[in-house]
């Protein structure tokens, strides 16, 4: 195999990619090593095991694959944005769209909110950890190793150009018989054991370690949330395992799950795919419903109104989002009753969503509201959301959806939906939490002009795309001719996109800024905050807790505070227990993205050798007996003493 | 580091208790992917695409055999636990390793069915049938070949150790992913073997 195969040359663009990672690559190496950091790095972040670590972790991560996602959005609209553009070819475009949905969804939105479900949860229950934190470090490995395959395949090999659905019988091997869809197939693969992993120790650790008193109705909206899309996951994360192992088996063995000729059935993938793929747009959105509750709440000064409802909202929706999967192809030749099943279905999670949204509105009525840059996000959401939900109810009606079906009317409607739905989340938790990981609040100040960047970039980008895909665009279009009178609008469209990049730069420069110059004197609870994770010092210490809280209602630490009895007895202290630094989760990770690699290229003796590095892990682990060690009583005394004061 | 003497010895701490409660959740997750293999099962188990169909391959008497030897060793491995409820290293270890032993003849047997079959012509790449045939009875099969050399390890240990709260936990776990298997086993003997030598 020549290097002509391997690596991807002859485009100008990607070869100033390959060289800039290559360089970075370099840089990174150089810098690390002239600042002697290796043994910090290796012992403070690559081994580590302390959930806040490894949520900061994801979360660094998923900015970075937000840049890249971004950049794939900015390509788009470059090429679309004058009629007959010739920046990109179309199968670039192809690779661009694909990528870009791919790295959006897994690569971005799922780090992003599992990195802070990591972060807040133990905290919010009053947990030491997470239940199993090797397994937790294991699933940040497998995600991020996933993620590196899949973001090297436009240098190396080609990118997967099916559509971030990848719909057969175009992605089999006869119609694209390149390597990029392997990496799809593979990197995913590995992606979603780190997720399923994720859901399961999120599921005990919620289960199994609160704080005493704090019963299932009195956890905090952010926890049921989180609960709930464990759940979620638990059960639609096995269906994609299967429907990429069908994927791999068709492409690298030459099975017939999906090619009709040897008796397959492409309808398969659809249904599998979308069985798992329609659950996890709810598996994204939820945790992010979750960080609004939390912040609507701290920011009117008032409780969630409606609690119960909003957890039977949550589980109704839950429950819903298994049973909606049709929806995506009602064009693909179903019965009318089938169709309209699903039509009934979809359009019955509006039900529960709507409540959810007259429970933030109830909860700011009346409340002593603070325009902070968090709540910002949240008010901006509600209406930004509600459009991309009644869009959603458009196309729910089976009979309707003939005309809007893949077109860009549909591409509006799911940026409508996931962007306020978990960009904004995100954003608003970032600068929610950010004390709570850092020790220093983000600039208010520059967080405005984020905020009102990104909205209202946001806006312009996507609702021009509502009318172009009324107009009869269809979506992945590379090109079109003049005259059509899609230009105004994809002119509009690519000017905003713009704008929102521009206010994703202002986040960067304030993480930046706020690094540097924000003051670091801001205490433990910077918002006068409700719930638990507030109830420790910021940065939080790596025990979480000196004592664990006890609980008796909702919103506990804001009870404390108006009783009083927020405050630590030296008695109380006792030494505790914690997990050891385990080299184990890296390493399988590095494994699988090696394995991962070479199935993609099909070099299959190469990876049987090297999935022999994931068994030596397996085997490692198996005997591994660290029970981890003690911090002594005095030491968590003079901790406590550091951010309280007297004890 | 046992706390609560009225429990069995797996559950005797904070730590196994959750364990054995994700290690449930996990088997909730297996169970969904089984059950989508079946799902892909029977949706393409008629598309025979000129290849043979089921029962013109199966030879059940192999079957029944693969089958007996596995429900057994679910048996065997019961008894593995019982012996490590009355704390007898020696018994946890024969009944281990007998569990084992069937669960390799299995494995023979299952090898040797599939080689079979390949020399029939019957092969992966041959029908939608086959394809989804030989991918479900290839993840079970796949997931007894693991099982193995998890129990391996675990021999190993309680050898080393003895009964000690991590080795029952361990050895519990191992016990509830071998029944599931085994459960598992019987829905591919009753959907996929006795379904397909009707059809």
């Amino acid at each position: 195999m020549s290097v002509d195969q391997i690596l991807v040359t002859g485009d100008p663009l990607i070869l100033a990619s390959q060289i800039a990672i290559l360089l970075t690559i370099i840089g990174a190496v150089v810098g690390i090593t002239y600042f002697k950091k290796w043994r910090y790095l290796w012992e403070e972040w690559l081994t580590t095991v302390d959930h806040k670590k490894i949520g900061i972790m994801y979360i660094l991560a998923g900015v970075a694959m937000f840049f890249r996602g971004g950049v794939d959005g900015l390509m788009m609209k470059a090429q679309t944005s004058r009629p007959n553009m010739e920046f990109l070819d179309a199968q670039h475009y192809d690779e661009v769209f694909t990528t870009h949905g791919i790295v959006m969804i897994l690569f971005m939105a799922m780090p992003m909110l599992i990195g802070i479900m990591n972060v807040v949860l133990p905290l919010q229950i009053g947990a030491r950890d997470v239940a199993f934190p090797k397994l937790n470090a294991l699933s940040f490995w497998t995600f991020f190793v996933a993620a590196m395959l899949f973001n090297i395949s436009f240098v190396i090999g080609g990118s997967p150009d099916a559509g971030w659905t990848s719909y057969f019988p175009l992605a089999g091997k006869e119609f694209t018989p390149g390597v990029g869809n392997n990496y799809y197939a593979i990197a995913l693969q590995i992606a979603g054991i780190g997720t399923l992993a994720t859901g399961i120790n999120f599921i005990v650790t919620i289960l199994k370690m609160r704080a005493p008193g704090m019963t299932l109705m009195k956890m905090p909206m952010f926890t049921w949330t989180s609960l709930v899309t464990s759940i979620l996951i638990v059960a639609a994360f096995p269906i994609l395992t299967v429907a990429l192992a069908f994927m791999t088996m068709d492409r690298l063995f030459g099975a017939h799950f999906f090619t009709v000729a040897a008796g397959g059935d492409p309808m398969l993938w659809l249904n599998l795919f979308w069985l798992w793929g329609h659950p996890e747009v709810y598996i994204v959105v939820l945790p992010a419903f979750g960080m609004f509750s939390e912040v609507i709440a701290t920011f009117s000064r008032k409780n969630l109104y409606g609690y119960k409802t909003m957890v039977a909202s949550i589980v109704g929706i839950a429950f819903l989002s298994m049973l909606v999967w049709v929806h995506h192809f009602y064009t693909m030749g179903n019965s009318a009753a089938v169709n309209s099943v699903f039509s009934i279905t979809t359009m019955m999670i509006a039900i529960p969503t709507g409540v959810k949204i007259f429970n933030w509105l109830f909860t700011m009525r009346k409340g002593r509201i603070k325009f902070t840059t968090s709540m910002l996000w949240s008010l901006a959401f509600i209406p930004c959301f509600t459009i991309g939900g009644v869009t959603g109810v458009m196309l729910a009606m089976a009979a309707a959806d003939y005309q809007y079906h893949n077109t860009m009317f549909l591409v509006a409607h799911f940026h409508y939906v996931l962007i306020p739905g978990v960009v904004f989340a995100v954003f608003a938790g970032l600068y929610y939490w950010w004390p709570k990981m850092f020790g220093f609040t983000l600039n208010e100040k520059i967080g405005k002009w984020h905020f009102w960047l990104f909205v209202i970039g946001f806006n312009l980008t996507f609702m021009p795309m509502f009318f172009v895909g009324l107009d009869g665009m269809s979506r992945r279009m590379y090109t079109y001719s003049e005259g059509l009178g899609w230009e105004g609008w994809l002119g509009f469209s690519a000017a905003g996109s713009l704008i929102m990049a521009a206010g994703f730069a202002a986040l960067c420069y304030n993480i930046y800024w706020s690094f540097r110059f924000a003051s670091r004197d801001v205490g433990s609870d910077p918002w006068d905050a409700r719930t638990l994770e507030w109830a420790t010092a910021s940065p939080v210490q790596h025990y979480n807790f000196a004592v664990v809280p006890k609980v008796d209602s909702l919103d506990p630490f804001w009870k404390m505070k108006k009783k009083g009895t927020f405050k630590l007895k030296k008695q109380d202290i006792k030494e505790i227990h914690m997990p050891s630094n385990s080299a184990i989760p890296i390493l399988m990770g590095i494994a699988f993205g090696i394995v991962g690699f070479f199935l993609v290229f099909e070099w299959f003796t190469l990876a049987a050798i090297w999935s022999l590095g994931i068994i030596a892990c397996l085997v490692a682990n198996s005997f591994d007996y660290d029970d981890g060690y003690h911090v002594s009583a005095e030491e968590v005394e003079e901790t406590e003493r550091k951010w309280r004061g007297d004890l | 580091m046992a706390t609560e003497t009225s429990l069995p010895l797996e559950y005797s701490t904070k730590q196994n208790e959750m364990n054995i409660l994700g290690f449930w959740i996990f088997l909730g997750a297996e169970i969904v992917l089984f059950s989508t293999l079946f799902a892909g099962y029977f949706v393409l188990e008629g598309n025979t695409a000129n290849g043979p169909a089921g029962h013109e391959i199966f030879i059940f008497k192999d079957v029944m055999i693969q089958t007996f030897l596995l429900l057994t060793s679910s048996f065997t491995c019961s008894l593995a636990i019982y012996q490590m409820r009355n704390n007898n290293v020696k018994g946890l270890i024969t009944w281990l390793v007998v569990t084992m032993a069937l669960g390799l003849g299995f494995l023979y047997m299952e090898i040797n069915e599939f080689i079979h079959y390949v020399h029939e012509g019957a092969t992966l790449q041959t029908s939608g049938f086959l394809s989804s045939f030989f991918t479900l009875l290839g993840t079970h099969g796949l997931h007894v070949t693991l099982g193995l050399g998890w129990a391996t390890l675990l021999i190993i240990q309680i050898a080393r150790r003895g009964i000690t709260p991590v080795t029952a936990r361990k050895t519990f776990i191992i016990s509830l992913y071998w029944h599931f298997l085994d459960v598992v086993w019987i829905f591919i003997f009753t959907f996929v073997y006795l379904r397909g030598l009707v059809m």
